[in-house]
């Protein structure tokens, strides 16, 4: 006999089974405090599917030597994962060759690096780089330090209440003192979507290169840096589901071929004497010493998998639970969402009423619920917005709507404690 | 795991609902900022230490969760009236407390602390007021940082 199907509520516009996402992150099995694990922090740092976990096993078991060393086959299977990871994440980033592609330790490593070796030697006194008020520390303090060693000054272009960039302080804020302009592609703190492309375009007509702190963006939207033109971008693969210690600078070839290298060692020279030495060609200038050949293997296997899920499903998917978590949120009394920019991406900042955000953390850990709850390393973006701290929820391809709907049960928990 | 009422205790929702001695001291003859750099919170204590060592006054103000407005909050009523040398040896013993060695009895409201030990992502924020406090014994004008 034909059972009728029973009436299912409407399923989300997105391409993404979520059920198999999460099926593929062993963490996800695990309990916390006896409870199913809600994990909510993936701008801190995402989980690790079996793929990636996999990939860094098997490279170790069965592939592992140093790479451009030996003339055995093993370093030639080492070599070659090696450099296939930095062209599958070429591929990802939107890179015009793989040799634009610079393995780094991760953004901070990235951003310093295009502080000291791009920025740096072009800084007189009263020189200008731009960035804007709502940067993580790794993108303002490198450049303080680069400002501090040649006297020139960093201008910082104002966010409005709702979070968002002010375009045109920002564009009046470029002139013929500008060296460099550096900005959030994301915000860690608030999920705001800077207008890149537009800004990018405002920069390079007053002659200015451009980074992109890509931390949040590279795991969360499709990127495409040769089409953006972007100069310089920097991202981290522990926040794209791959291993921590290991990122990416992406920096465009005729830059890179003109800087000079950092550090100096093993793998960046082609020629050493005692009076001088030449550089080795890109990639291999900026990557002195012995990298994190496994770490790019498993970034390798983090942009598959990111590829095989679908990058326009992934957005979609943390989309709808954005707007489904602000809205949940909404509903809260005492809860006020921080951050209203009309363009967001997987980020959730809020407050309560008379509770420190650090009290909700806890409350909320209590009931398996991870969110991050601080400042979230941007300083002077919290005291633009009269803040000390937030809670912070976010959104990866792992995340249901039965943990939003944890989430807000555990935000009852937490005023029912402090009532 | 202990449970949100072994941390969040009657006393300390209490305390921070409405700290005590919480206002600036101007006639303060010693004083110190604490900082946690992880999470931005802050506090400032001030002293009135007189010319044999007691503790006279000592009142706090600042930004912080529950735990750190509560303990800073009882730590000025549990030194208040104290020799300096009493006062760090009050600290030794609150740290002693919050990091689960001593039950910390006999110390006044000091004891309800104790389940902070349960939690060490929030020693810090317990013992903050008291580096603050123990700085301000050192040197009459310090910043302190908890990291
Ligand atoms: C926007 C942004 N920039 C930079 C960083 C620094 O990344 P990492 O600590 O991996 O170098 C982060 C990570 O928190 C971030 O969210």
């Amino acid at each position: 006999m034909a059972i009728a199907a029973p009436a299912r509520p409407a399923v989300p516009p997105t391409a993404l089974d979520v059920e198999a996402v999460r099926a593929d992150f062993p963490i996800l099995g695990t309990p916390v405090h006896g409870r199913r694990l809600v994990y909510l922090d993936s701008a801190a740092s995402s989980q690790k599917p079996r793929q990636v976990i996999d990939a860094e096993r098997t490279f170790y078991e069965t592939s592992y030597a140093n790479i451009h060393r030996g003339v055995y086959e093993l370093s030639a299977r080492a070599t070659e994962a090696y450099d296939e990871s930095r062209v599958r994440v070429g591929r990802y980033l939107g890179a015009r060759h793989p040799h634009e592609i610079i393995f780094t330790r991760g953004t901070t490593d990235g951003i310093n690096l295009v502080a000291q070796s791009f920025v740096r030697p072009r800084l007189r006194p009263g020189d200008e780089i731009l960035i804007t008020a709502l940067e993580h520390h790794s993108n303002i303090v490198p450049w303080q330090l680069a400002a501090a060693a040649t006297g020139a000054v960093l201008r910082v272009a104002p966010v409005s209440e709702r979070g968002e960039l002010e375009l045109d302080a920002f564009e009046a804020l470029i002139g013929p003192k500008t060296r460099f302009v550096a900005v959030a592609h994301v915000s860690n703190a608030l999920g705001t979507v800077n207008p890149v492309a537009a800004m990018i375009e405002m920069a390079h007509a007053g002659g200015v290169p451009v980074l992109l702190d890509g931390a949040q963006a590279a795991p969360h939207l499709p990127v495409d840096l040769a089409g953006l033109g972007a100069d310089f971008f920097a991202c981290s693969a522990h926040k794209m589901y791959g291993p921590t210690g290991i990122g990416v600078l992406y920096g465009r070839e005729e830059l890179l071929d003109a800087m000079p290298p950092v550090q100096g060692g093993g793998d960046m020279i082609a020629t050493v004497t005692f009076e001088k030495s030449t550089w080795a060609p890109l990639p291999a200038k900026f990557e002195a010493g012995t990298p994190h050949i496994a770490g790019a293997v498993g970034l390798g296997a983090a942009v598959d998998y990111i590829e095989g899920l679908g990058r326009d499903a992934v957005a979609a998917h943390e989309h709808e639970l954005l707007t489904y978590a602000t809205a949940r949120l909404a509903d809260l009394p005492g809860v006020t969402v921080v951050g209203q920019a009309s363009e967001k991406a997987s980020v959730l900042s809020f407050t309560m009423s008379g509770i420190h955000p650090h009290d909700i953390g806890t409350v909320l850990d209590s009931v398996g619920v991870c969110v991050r709850a601080g400042h979230h390393c941007a300083q002077p973006l919290m005291q633009r917005l009269g803040l000390v701290a937030t809670a912070r929820a976010s959104f990866a391809a792992y995340n249901t709507r039965s943990d939003v709907d944890a989430l807000a049960d555990g935000l009852e928990r937490v005023r029912a404690v402090f009532a | 795991m202990a449970t949100m009422s072994e941390l969040y205790q009657t006393v300390i929702l209490d305390h921070n609902r409405t700290p005590r001695n919480y206002r600036a001291m101007p006639e303060a003859t010693r004083q110190a900022e604490g900082f946690n750099p992880l999470c931005g919170d802050k506090v400032h204590v001030w002293l009135k230490v007189s010319g044999d060592g007691r503790i006279e006054d000592v009142s706090f103000q600042g930004e912080g969760c529950a735990i750190s407005k509560a303990s800073s909050s009882i730590m000025t009523q549990t030194v208040k009236g104290k020799s300096v040398e009493e006062a760090r040896a009050l600290f030794e013993e609150f740290h002693e407390v919050v990091t689960g060695k001593s039950p910390g009895e006999g110390h006044g409201k000091m004891a309800v602390f104790a389940g902070v030990s349960a939690f060490p992502m929030r020693v810090k924020c317990a013992i903050l007021g008291w580096h603050a406090l123990r700085a301000a014994l050192e040197r009459p004008d310090a910043v302190v940082s908890t990291e």
